[in-house]
C-alpha cells in the first residue's frame, strides 16, 4: 500500500535535499509535486486542497527557508500534518459486558470478511463473540458468513428464511443473550449506492437494536466517491469508526488520508490481506511513517505478539540456547515467521526495506519460504538432526521428494549454517549487545535505501555523485510535470 | 425508439448521478456571473479542474481538458455552452474506442473469462451476460471457478439456478483450472454456444494468484484453440486510480480483452476508464447500471460522453422549452 505515493513523495523531498539553498520558489516546485502525488493517490480533491494549505504555510515560512537543514523540516511538517489529517486514532472496540457492533457499507467493500475478520480478533483476545448474518440481500451472503464462522470458531446466527433484517436481529440479540455471547457483530446488506431503501433499512436497524458501535466498511480503492458515501452514510448513522478494506497490493489507498478529514470519525482498523489475520489497528503516526517511507516496526510487534506461539518460541530459544539448533528448528522458525503474513508484506513494514523490495524485482519471497520448508520436509528426521548425513544419493532423494533441484538442497544447508551459527552467537551475547547485533544486521540490510541514509542525518555533504544524481532526478521529475502540462495544450 | 437510442437511454440512466453531479457543478461556476457569462481566469481553472478530478478520471486528463479549455479562453468572458462543448469534445477525443463487440467462435462455444479485484462485481456480472446471451437465444454454460471465497460457488449456483442456465462446481478450494476445464469441456458437450468461466477475486499484486490465472488461460486455449475468446476485467465504478495498475496486472497475466464496469448507477463517476483508455488501451464492452439482471448495457463512448453532458446542454438550449430550472 501507498508505493506509488511514497514513491513520488520521496521525489518531492529529493529535489530539495539537491539544492543548495532553499528558496520560495524550489520549495514551490516540491509542494506542487506534493500535492500532485496526493491527487494521483485518490486523496479527495478538497482534503487535499487544504492539506496543502497549511503545509505550504508552515513549509514556506521564514523559520524553515533560513533552517540547517530545510528539507528535514519539509519531511517533518509534512509528517506532522499527515499525523493531524489521519488522527488521532481510537483502536479500542470501546467494549463493555456486552457490546453490539453494526458494520454498514457499500456492496463489494468487504463488510462480510471484515466481519470474520474482527470476529477473529475478539476471540483471540478472549471475548466470546457472535456474528449475525442481517445481509438477506446478496445471494448467498448468509452461507458466506456460517462458512467463515466455522473457520474461525465464531457462533453465526443466521436464518435463510428470514425477509426482515430488523426483526431477525432482534431475534440474533436474544440469541447471543441465551448463548453467553458478550460481542455481536452485525453484518448488514450493501447496496451499490447510498439510496434511501438502504438507509431506512439501516435506520431500522440502529434505531431497534441500538448497537453501541456502528462502523463503516470502505473499499480501499474507492476513488473521489469514497469521500461523499463516507459523508452520507455518518449523516444517516453517525458513525463511529471507520474499517479501510482491500489495502494490499498497490493500491492507491487515499481514502485513509480522505475520510476522517470529511466526517471526523477515525479510521479504526485496515484490512491488508485476504487472509483472515490480516486486520491491522489504525495508527496514525504509523501510517504517516508508512506513507513517507519509514516502515512499522510496532505493527510487526503487534502481529508477532498474537501470531506467534510464545511457548512454543520459550522452547525454540531454550534448545538455541543450548547450542542445539537443528534443521528441525529452522524449520519451526520458518513456519512461524510465515504466520506473521506474507514474507513480501512483512518487508514492507520495515523501515527501509520498502526500498529493497524494489530492488528484488521479481524474486518471490513467499515462494522461497514454501521451497525451504518442502526440502527440510522431505528430509528424514536423522537428517534433519544432523546435516552433515547428506552425501549425494540422499541429496538426490530429498531433492526429488521436494521437487527441487539437487543443488538447491545443498543451498539449503549452508544457508543453515550460516544462519545457526549466527543464531548461536546471538544467544551467547547479553541483551545490550544482542540489540546492537540486530541493528547492524538491519544497517546492512537498509543500506541500498535511499531514504534510510537521509533519516540518519549525520550531517555528512553529499559526494558529487550524489548529487548529481539528485538533481538529475529532479530535472526528469519537472520535465516530465512540464511535458504533461503543454501535452494538455 | 432506436437501438442507439435505447442504449443512450440506458446509459444516461446510469449516469443521471453523474450527470447531475457535473452539470450543478459546472453550473455553479457560471451562477454568480448571471446571463453575462463569466471570465475564464486562473480561479476558474482550478475550479473545473476540481470537478474533473472528481470523476476519477485523473490528474493528467484533467489537466489535459483544462490546458485546452485555458488556451482557448484565457482571459475572455464566456458562456457555460462554449466552456462544456470544448470538455465534451476533449473527453469525447480521450475515450475514444472502435466499437468493439464481443470477439464469438467461428464454430462451436465462445469461452469468456472474467476476472477483476475481489468485490468488483463479477459473479453478477456474470449473472448479467448469462441472461443477456440467453435473450439472444444462445445456449448458455456457467464455470464457478471461484473456489476460494466461502460460498462464491453458492452464490453463482443461485443465479444460475434463476436463469435456468448450466452450471459447472466444485467444492470450495479446488483447483480453478480443473473447474474451467470441465466447464469447457461440458460446453464442447452440451454443444453450447457460450461458455462464461468465473474466477476468484483477486489483487493484481499478488504474484502467485495471477499465475493461477494464467493457468486457467492455458487450460482453457488448450481445449479450443481460439479459447478464451474474450477475457473480461471487472471493474468497480467507484475504483480511482487503482483501476489503472489493476487494468496493467490483469492484461499482463491474461490479456484481458475489454472492461466490464460495474455498479455504474452510484454515485460513483467511473471516470477511470479514461486514464485506462489512455494508458493501458483497453475498451470498455459493458457498463452495469443496477441491481436488475436486465442492467448490463453495451458501452458506446459517444453515448457515454453524451450522456454526461446531456442534460446540461439541453437546457442551455431550450431555456425556452420550459425545462424547471431545479
Amino acid at each position: 500500500m501507498f508505493e506509488a505515493l511514497q514513491d513520488k513523495l520521496n521525489k518531492a523531498f529529493r529535489t530539495l535535499a539537491g539544492t543548495a539553498r532553499l528558496t520560495e520558489s524550489n520549495m514551490r516546485e516540491a509542494l506542487a509535486i506534493v500535492e500532485q502525488a496526493l491527487l494521483e493517490a485518490d486523496v479527495g480533491y478538497k482534503v487535499v486542497k487544504d492539506f496543502m494549505a497549511s503545509v505550504s504555510a508552515k513549509a514556506l515560512g521564514e523559520e524553515v527557508l533560513k533552517s540547517l537543514r530545510p528539507q528535514e523540516q519539509v519531511f517533518a511538517i509534512v509528517y506532522r500534518e499527515l499525523v493531524a489529517l489521519m488522527g488521532p486514532g481510537d483502536p479500542s472496540l470501546h467494549l463493555r459486558d456486552f457490546t453490539k457492533i453494526m458494520l454498514c457499507g457499500l456492496q463489494g467493500s468487504g463488510k462480510t470478511t471484515t466481519c470474520a475478520k474482527l470476529a477473529r480478533m475478539l476471540a483471540k483476545s478472549g471475548r466470546r463473540p457472535m456474528m449475525i448474518a442481517a445481509d438477506l440481500q446478496r445471494p448467498a451472503a448468509i452461507e458466506q458468513l456460517i462458512v467463515l464462522g466455522q473457520q474461525i470458531e465464531v457462533p453465526v446466527f443466521a436464518d435463510t428464511a428470514a425477509k426482515d433484517p430488523v426483526e431477525l436481529c432482534q431475534r440474533g440479540m436474544q440469541h447471543a443473550g441465551l448463548a453467553g455471547a458478550d460481542v455481536v457483530l452485525i453484518d448488514t446488506a450493501g447496496r451499490l449506492h447510498i439510496d434511501d431503501e438502504l438507509m431506512t433499512q439501516l435506520r431500522r436497524i440502529d434505531e431497534k437494536i441500538e448497537p453501541h458501535q456502528c462502523y463503516l466498511v470502505v473499499d480501499g480503492m474507492t476513488g473521489q466517491d469514497a469521500v461523499n458515501s463516507a459523508k452520507a452514510f455518518n449523516e444517516a448513522l453517525e458513525l463511529d469508526g471507520v474499517i479501510l478494506t482491500k489495502l494490499d497490493g498497490d493500491q492507491q489507498g487515499g481514502a485513509v488520508l480522505s475520510v476522517r478529514a470529511v466526517t471526523g470519525v477515525p479510521v479504526k482498523f485496515l484490512g491488508t490481506g485476504e487472509h483472515i489475520q490480516d486486520l491491522e489497528p489504525f495508527n496514525a503516526e504509523q501510517m504517516a511513517g508508512r506513507i513517507l517511507g519509514q516502515g512499522d516496526i510496532a505493527e510487526i510487534a503487534r502481529r508477532a505478539m498474537t501470531e506467534i506461539d510464545q511457548d512454543e518460541m520459550r522452547r525454540q530459544q531454550e534448545d538455541i540456547a543450548a547450542g542445539q539448533f537443528t534443521l528441525e528448528n529452522f524449520r519451526d522458525l520458518l513456519r512461524q515467521t510465515k504466520r506473521l503474513g506474507s514474507m513480501s508484506k512483512i518487508m514492507s513494514l520495515i523501515p527501509g526495506m520498502g526500498a529493497l523490495k524494489g530492488m528484488m524485482g521479481d524474486a518471490d519471497v513467499d515462494q522461497d519460504f514454501g521451497r525451504l520448508t518442502g526440502v527440510i520436509d522431505s528430509m528424514t528426521p536423522q537428517e534433519r538432526r544432523d546435516p552433515d548425513l547428506i552425501d549425494q544419493s540422499r541429496r538426490r532423494r530429498i531433492a526429488a521428494g521436494a521437487g527441487v533441484e539437487p543443488h538447491e538442497v545443498n543451498d539449503l544447508v549452508k544457508q543453515f549454517d550460516m544462519i545457526g551459527s549466527r543464531m548461536k552467537q546471538m544467544m551467547g551475547l547479553g541483551m545490550r549487545d544482542r540489540m546492537r547485533a540486530v541493528q547492524d544486521l538491519q544497517k546492512q540490510m537498509t543500506s541500498p535505501g535511499g531514504l534510510a541514509r537521509q533519516k540518519v542525518g549525520t550531517g555528512k555533504r553529499l559526494t558529487s555523485a550524489e548529487k548529481a544524481r539528485i538533481k538529475k532526478d529532479k530535472e526528469r521529475e519537472m520535465r516530465r510535470m512540464r511535458r504533461k502540462e503543454r501535452e494538455g495544450s | 425508439m432506436g437501438f442507439f437510442s435505447k442504449i443512450k437511454q440506458a446509459i444516461g440512466a446510469g449516469l443521471e448521478k453523474t450527470k447531475r453531479a457535473l452539470a450543478t457543478d459546472v453550473r455553479d461556476l457560471f451562477k454568480k456571473e448571471g446571463r453575462d457569462g463569466r471570465l475564464v481566469d486562473d480561479v476558474f481553472i482550478d475550479q473545473l479542474l476540481e470537478i474533473l478530478i472528481k470523476t476519477d478520471m485523473g490528474v493528467s486528463a484533467a489537466k489535459e481538458i483544462t490546458s485546452e479549455v485555458k488556451n482557448r479562453f484565457r482571459g475572455r468572458v464566456v458562456f457555460m455552452q462554449d466552456v462544456l462543448e470544448t470538455v465534451r469534445a476533449k473527453l469525447r477525443e480521450l475515450l475514444k474506442q472502435e466499437e468493439v463487440p464481443v470477439k464469438m467462435a467461428a464454430a462451436g462455444p465462445t469461452v469468456i473469462m472474467v476476472v477483476g479485484v475481489n468485490g468488483s462485481g463479477k459473479t453478477t456480472s456474470i449473472a448479467k451476460l448469462a441472461h443477456r446471451f440467453q435473450a439472444e437465444g444462445k445456449k448458455v454454460v456457467l464455470g464457478a471457478g471461484d473456489t476460494f471465497r466461502a460460498a462464491a460457488v453458492e452464490q453463482l449456483t443461485i443465479w444460475a439456478n434463476r436463469l435456468g442456465v448450466e452450471i459447472v462446481t466444485a467444492k470450495q478450494g479446488s483447483d480453478p483450472a480443473s473447474v474451467a476445464h470441465t466447464a469447457v469441456t461440458k460446453a464442447l458437450a452440451d454443444k453450447a454456444d457460450i461458455c462464461i468461466v468465473d474466477t476468484a477475486g483477486r489483487l493484481q499484486t499478488q504474484k502467485s494468484l495471477m499465475q493461477e490465472l494464467t493457468k486457467i488461460h492455458r487450460i482453457v486455449n488448450r481445449l479450443i484453440p481460439e479459447a478464451p475468446h474474450e477475457v473480461l476485467l471487472v471493474l468497480d465504478a467507484t475504483a480511482g486510480q487503482s483501476g489503472i495498475s489493476q487494468a496493467r496486472g490483469f492484461t499482463e497475466a491474461v490479456k484481458c480483452t475489454g472492461l466490464v464496469l460495474a455498479k455504474l448507477d452510484g454515485t460513483a463517476k467511473g471516470g477511470v476508464v479514461v486514464p485506462i483508455r489512455q494508458q493501458v488501451g483497453l475498451p470498455v464492452k459493458f457498463v452495469g447500471v443496477g441491481e436488475k439482471l436486465a442492467d448490463l448495457e453495451a458501452f458506446d463512448s459517444e453515448a457515454f460522453t453524451e450522456a454526461l453532458f446531456e442534460g446540461l446542454v439541453e437546457e442551455r438550449e431550450g431555456a425556452g422549452a420550459g425545462q424547471p430550472a431545479k
